[in-house]
């Protein structure tokens, strides 16, 4: 099986940690992944910014980039969902959008390819667990609070593997953090607001960490939390999986 | 220019305790919804059913408007045609003057205050006095809805209170016990129940198989409309047709599950023909915009909608911007896709106020793709030159950085970033 990771073009440049979390986690997991070179944007924010047009070029070059691997495997939400929603109406109806099929967020690679079992990091802190919008109602890492369906949440499970870790969900488990993009620039007002009572909802549950599958999300929240001077930290779940490994 | 959502989202917030007691208020209702969802197993089997249905029936529709008005003809309706809101309006007044009618009491209906149908037959010396508890107090405040099914929610008892001393509904300054006040209007809107020469209901359903029109009030007062005038005119949206009573029991069992959290509403009133000694029953169909909406390959879905407003009590933005903050009379997911087909150039500022994170089409009874619309819209804001020349400039930036890695790589390399740590890690 040959993996390569992608990595966003905000993880690289503002959560470069998180990129390197991944490729050691891969790595300790034995996945044959590379890195291709000359990685950047999957043309999420301006297609969602209403631009959509200005992202075909970047996706024509994903698909170039990342021809032949089984898994393209990305420690991000909101990209691979992006990915699979709108690629193959961006590339053309005629062809077979390759990227769309095998780009995955790692939460589900881990999850539900490799299955992983084995104990992983250790991290003794009590983390409350951020469920990314896209991350829940794209890609179905956990049940979304509005379904009757059985409960069920892919990022628990794999924090369940790390050593001395408690994990909590905050009150709304998966309200929107009010990031989305070109969103918290436009509606600054409202996404500080959500921003700020997400926060709040997180802080409540008494953990130490914010954890998620998203940079994005934890960025935002990142600021708002340096804003109102709390002190809870933030870190990616790959950094939760693969502390100490 | 006049203020976006933003602005007027901003303006909103600025009273702290004022918006944090309506994110309360609708996520409370939004939470009752879960509750009632959760005890029925068959819930999302519900949700396709439906979805499939409205599918199936917008797809026909040319064919269930025709059997819906036969039927109802058959049953002794008089079924008029409105091609556009001044129609309609017309339609209205016109029957209203053939019965000498001078004032008319009306339940609650989205429909007509899309066509402005009160200022109209105001202007043509028609009282019209809504009956719903929540239109009544809006009315007399000469607001207009914040929601579409609690459209005075964003008052509180004082101002009702205060409202109700004001025009002479409630005569004991100072007492705005939410029970009595209720009591008082119930008092005020007996008179003009009594004293109304027609009674005008909207149509949450119409069924195509019987003719029936059905409307689902807490109050009571579309019973009362009806029951007292004697004329009854029924203000109805094409996309209102449900094929058959089997088709109906799947909507009925959505839409105050979802809409109220209740498990149904007070009364669910089936209007099949008028009363004996009273004059026939008059059901106006109004198109004004459907059936182009019908053809719009990217946004025919709207129609799907039942307006229960689950959309807007679960969107984090509405419930942090009040239903004022939108240009349209319907606030929230649905009232900004349905802006937009009515105006885009009037609502295009509605598009922003989203963040994609698709909890209203996780909701919505019958499964409105509601943020993958939006979506769609902000696409073709440049074609209706509406587009932020801000974003547009920085996605042009981004598109020259993003597919150039060299100038990728020169732009970021300050931030010392994954890919210029890689060749380490590697080692």
């Amino acid at each position: 099986m040959k993996v390569a990771l992608f990595i966003p073009c905000y993880v690289d440049a503002l959560s470069p940690d998180v990129g390197t979390a991944s490729w050691k986690l891969l790595r300790h997991l034995g996945v044959d992944v590379s890195y291709p070179e000359n990685q950047t944007c999957c043309g999420q924010p301006m297609a969602n910014g209403g631009f959509e047009r200005k992202a075909i070029p970047l996706a024509r070059k994903f698909e170039e980039r990342f021809k032949g691997y089984d898994y393209v495997v990305t420690p991000s939400v909101s990209c691979p969902a992006f990915i699979k929603e709108h690629y193959p109406h961006l590339l053309g109806e005629s062809h077979t959008c390759e990227a769309a099929e095998h780009t995955v967020d790692i939460v589900t690679f881990l999850h539900d390819i490799l299955k992983v079992h084995e104990p992983l990091g250790r991290f003794p802190y009590r983390v409350s667990l951020h469920n990314s919008c896209h991350g829940v109602r794209v890609l179905g890492l956990s049940a979304p609070s509005e379904k009757n369906i059985q409960p069920y949440n892919k990022m628990a499970d794999l924090l369940s593997l790390v050593e001395g870790i408690e994990v909590v969900e905050p009150e709304r488990k998966d309200e929107c953090c009010g990031f989305g993009g070109f969103f918290s620039m436009e509606e600054r007002a409202v996404s500080k607001r959500m921003g700020t009572d997400k926060l709040r909802r997180h802080i409540n549950t008494g953990a130490q960490y914010v954890t998620g599958p998203d940079a994005s999300c934890l960025m935002h929240l990142k600021g708002i939390a340096r804003g109102m001077g709390a002190d809870i930290k933030f870190k990616h779940i790959v950094e939760i999986l693969s502390a100490g490994l | 220019m006049s203020k976006q959502h933003k602005d007027k989202a901003r303006e909103f917030l600025q009273n702290d305790s004022y918006a944090t007691w309506h994110d309360q208020t609708f996520w409370g209702v939004r939470a009752k919804r879960d509750t009632m969802a959760g005890n029925l197993p068959e819930w999302e089997t519900l949700r396709e059913k439906a979805s499939q249905i409205k599918r199936h029936t917008l797809s026909h529709l040319d064919r269930y408007l025709d059997e819906f008005s036969r039927n109802a003809e058959r049953n002794g309706a008089v079924v008029h045609w409105a091609s556009d809101a001044a129609e309609f309006n017309e339609t209205v007044l016109g029957i209203l003057k053939g019965h000498g009618v001078r004032k008319m009491v009306k339940s609650k209906s989205m429909l007509t205050e899309e066509c402005e149908m009160n200022p109209f037959l105001e202007a043509h010396g028609i009282e019209v006095v809504e009956t719903d508890l929540g239109e009544r107090i809006i009315q007399l405040g000469r607001q207009k809805p914040s929601h579409i099914v609690m459209p005075a929610i964003h008052l509180n008892h004082d101002d009702v209170g205060e409202l109700f001393e004001r025009e002479g509904i409630s005569h004991e300054k100072g007492n705005h016990d939410p029970v009595f006040l209720t009591q008082q209007a119930r008092l005020s809107l007996r008179h003009e129940f009594l004293s109304a020469g027609a009674g005008m209901t909207g149509a949450n359903f119409g069924v195509a198989s019987t003719g029936d029109v059905v409307v689902c009030t807490n109050e009571g007062n579309a019973d009362m409309s009806t029951s007292c005038p004697k004329l009854h005119i029924v203000a109805m949206g094409l996309e209102k047709l449900v094929p058959d009573y089997d088709c109906l029991a799947v909507f009925q069992r959505l839409l105050a599950r979802s809409g109220t959290g209740q498990p149904t509403t007070t009364y669910t009133s089936h209007f099949r023909k008028a009363r004996p000694g009273a004059a026939p029953m008059h059901i106006i169909l109004v198109d004004n915009g459907r059936s182009t909406w019908l053809s719009d390959p990217e946004h025919w879905e709207c129609l799907k909608c039942i307006r229960c407003g689950a959309c807007m009590n679960t969107c984090p933005v509405y419930r942090r911007s009040g239903g004022y903050s939108y240009s349209y009379f319907i606030p929230g997911p649905i009232g900004v896709n349905l802006g937009m087909l009515r105006s885009p150039k009037e609502h295009a500022g509605n598009v922003a106020a989203c963040t994609l994170c698709q909890s209203c089409q996780e909701v919505c009874p019958v499964k409105v793709n509601l943020a993958g619309q939006i979506y769609r819209w902000r696409q073709q804001l440049p074609a209706f030159g509406k587009a932020n020349p801000t974003k547009r400039v920085l996605s042009d930036g981004m598109k020259m950085v993003f597919s150039h890695p060299l100038l990728y790589k020169t732009a970021t390399g300050v931030l010392k970033p994954f890919h210029s740590r890689f060749k380490k890690l590697e080692k």
